[in-house]
């Protein structure tokens, strides 16, 4: 290959000139607006806040500028070198050998410029990897091309685009989009969202015409009608927020197994993003059951990996499928772990009774806790709000408990050959296997109650998705036994055998 | 019929830590009720409401400041063995954790001011998985020794990389 001998060198596309100065234009467009609302005045309170909005946005700018005009790449035949930065300046230099993989997407700010984010994967901790944020589109498929490349000629990793294809994208999933609860918080959080901005402006949403029609309209038809209506629209609203967040962020999903044991998602129509995770570093998957979902039969699968980032990074790549009827996630899960059977809810050991008792004692403070502090507000707000706290909790405490059994119905664990399974939750329901080999460490967690009704929660760290996977609330013999049994000998020489006679004060004996 | 149990870490922190858990707590529980305290020396119309305020906040601070730090010492423990980090911590809630040394990555030293003050020093064992063991509270000088001797194994035994 010679053209990974000839070194290639580059910069960020110009184009980000404009992103740099639309950034500061942002608040004085606001400030523009403003003033056209409220007729040409303004006060001192909007000049402040656009003010101090206008010299971050400028700062914001300074630094894309900066980094626009610093950062330069340089891929020798040794090593691949960036440097970027005027006050700080950095400079990375990475061997093909540690180059993992390499993902290019686009925002879509980026996609109106023509532009791209080159992500190199480098497998370090704590999210380790390059990012080249803001070349066109032509330089990053030249520069990925080139990397892959190069890799190959450093190590015999081959990476083929299009090898087992094992999930694509059914239109007939789209039923599910509606079903994730974000949909009614995202249009909960714009609301509030676009009402402090018109209230910083001065601007009183409540005192426009229309809002005024609106509470005008409402106030002619019974409460109980006026509500429902409402609470209608708002999820009507919740659900087509839904689902075009799930055409945005799944269109054209596919999952792929790439050889050189990589797992490959790809998906998004706006922001294309691809994410691509070394089946050697896979520990397990998790598949997740939200309520809404799990009653029309649906389920998510992620996987449990490292090398996807931080906490955030993981959790926002983690996801090997949409939202899919259960049997599809299984089926994927079978083709991801090799062995269908593992996410098997059936034959996971029970949980003990106690177990149940926590929860039922969750599910009927939490009524108390809503309807008292309805009843507060009664006190200092007038006699309607006590009546609403008594209907509320009285309402709200069988409910609860129905939930507390299902909690306690889903509790589940169990050795599965090589992986160690866990089920727990109930408004989302999860199981997770995890390689038993990926166990790095045990971490044993008592409440007062646990301790007093000879339970413990038995937490597996790995290097893997949250770091800790619990086994909750299993009793003190049941969860020492599954400790040594997944991970032989690590914990067994901090484990004795006592006469059992006063189960309530076990473990705490020692402390004198 | 005998049960199995988590036998506590042979090593105790060391008892200056009582002084020090005391020091945090105070730091943590009693500004609010200073506060309150002096207003109500300070604003006479008020004082019926900033004097139940003032008793409302402290008596519940005064019992943590008097409880958390001599329940912790009582479970806070350590032990290494040849294999592995074995750690207990918590009072109310208290947590077990073991490490083998075989996946210890990087151990590392904490001593924030208090803990300067107290002599004391903080060792964080830190693996591939993203929460990290803390025996917080030794004695300087076995912190030092502990985390030479941590620094020593993990480099002997063989580790995987996650």
């Amino acid at each position: 290959m010679t053209s990974t001998a000839t070194p290639h060198r580059g910069r960020l596309s110009g184009r980000l000139i404009v992103v740099s100065l639309g950034v500061p234009a942002a608040p004085l467009a606001l400030f523009l607006l403003s003033l056209l609302v409220a007729g040409g005045e303004t006060n001192l309170q909007v000049l402040i806040t656009l003010g101090s909005l206008f010299l971050t946005c400028l700062v914001v700018g300074g630094f894309g500028l900066a980094r626009l005009l610093t950062t330069r790449y340089h891929l020798t035949g040794e090593r691949l070198e960036l440097s970027s930065g005027l006050l700080f300046r950095s400079r990375h230099a990475v061997p093909p050998a540690r180059v993992r993989s390499v993902d290019v997407t686009a925002n879509p700010l980026q996609r109106l410029l023509g532009l791209t984010t080159l992500r190199i994967d480098t497998g370090g901790q704590g999210g380790g990897g390059l990012k080249l944020d803001g070349l066109t589109a032509a330089d990053a498929a030249e520069l990925r091309r080139r990397i892959l490349q190069w890799r190959e000629t450093g190590h015999a990793l081959n990476v083929t685009e299009d090898a087992g294809l094992i999930c694509e994208l059914d239109r007939a999933w789209l039923r599910y989009a509606p079903l994730t609860v974000w949909g009614v918080g995202g249009v909960l959080a714009a609301a509030g969202s676009v009402y402090r901005t018109l209230h910083e402006m001065k601007i009183d949403p409540l005192e426009l015409g229309a809002v005024q029609d609106l509470v005008r309209r409402f106030g002619s038809v019974p409460l109980w009608y006026g509500l429902l209506l409402a609470t209608l629209a708002l999820i009507a609203l919740g659900a087509a927020c839904s689902t075009l967040t799930f055409i945005e962020n799944w269109s054209g999903y596919e999952l792929r197994r790439a050889e050189g044991g990589v797992l490959r998602v790809r998906r998004g129509l706006l922001a294309t993003r691809s994410v691509s995770m070394e089946e050697s570093r896979l520990r397990g998957v998790e598949l997740v059951e939200p309520i809404p979902l799990r009653w029309a039969g649906g389920a998510k699968l992620n996987a449990v990996t490292s090398g996807l980032g931080d906490r955030d990074e993981n959790r926002n790549r983690r996801a090997l499928t949409p939202p899919v009827p259960r049997a599809e996630a299984l089926r994927v899960a079978g083709q991801v772990l090799t062995e269908e059977w593992l996410l098997n809810r059936a034959g996971l050991t029970p949980h003990p009774r106690a177990a149940l008792r926590r929860r039922i004692n969750r599910a009927l403070i939490a009524a108390v806790l809503v309807a008292a502090a309805l009843a507060g507000l009664g006190l200092w707000l007038g006699q309607a709000f006590v009546t609403a706290g008594w209907i509320t909790g009285v309402l709200l405490a069988p409910i609860l408990t129905v939930f507390a059994c299902d909690a306690h119905r889903t509790l589940g664990h169990g050795l599965r050959g090589h992986h160690l399974a866990m089920a727990y939750g109930t408004f989302a329901r999860r199981t997770v296997v995890l390689r038993r080999d990926g166990i790095i460490g045990w971490m044993v967690t008592r409440s007062p109650f646990q301790r007093r009704t000879g339970l413990l929660t038995l937490g597996a760290t790995t290097a893997a998705g949250d770091g800790v996977y619990k086994v909750r609330d299993v009793s003190v013999d049941q969860g020492l036994e599954l400790a040594e049994a997944a991970v032989p000998r690590l914990l067994a020489p901090f484990v004795e055998s006592v006469a059992s006679n006063s189960p309530g004060r076990r473990m705490r004996a020692g402390a004198r | 019929m005998s049960d199995l149990r988590l036998r506590p870490p042979r090593n105790r922190v060391a008892c200056r830590s009582i002084g020090w858990w005391s020091a945090q707590a105070a730091v943590f529980a009693l500004p609010l009720p200073l506060t309150f305290a002096i207003l109500w020396a300070s604003i006479p119309p008020t004082r019926e409401l900033f004097m139940w305020l003032t008793l409302i906040s402290l008596v519940p601070g005064l019992l943590y400041v008097a409880v958390m730090p001599y329940w912790r010492y009582r479970v806070h423990r350590w032990e290494v063995t040849g294999e592995a980090v074995y750690a207990a911590s918590g009072w109310l809630w208290q947590q077990w954790r073991v490490v083998p040394l075989s996946r210890v990555q990087t151990v590392d030293t904490l001593r924030g001011p208090l803990q300067q003050l107290f002599g004391l020093s903080g060792v964080s064992v830190t693996t591939a998985s993203s929460s990290a063991v803390r025996i917080n509270g030794l004695d300087r000088e076995i912190g030092d020794e502990l985390v030479a001797y941590l620094t020593s194994r993990t480099h002997v035994v063989p580790g995987d990389n996650a």
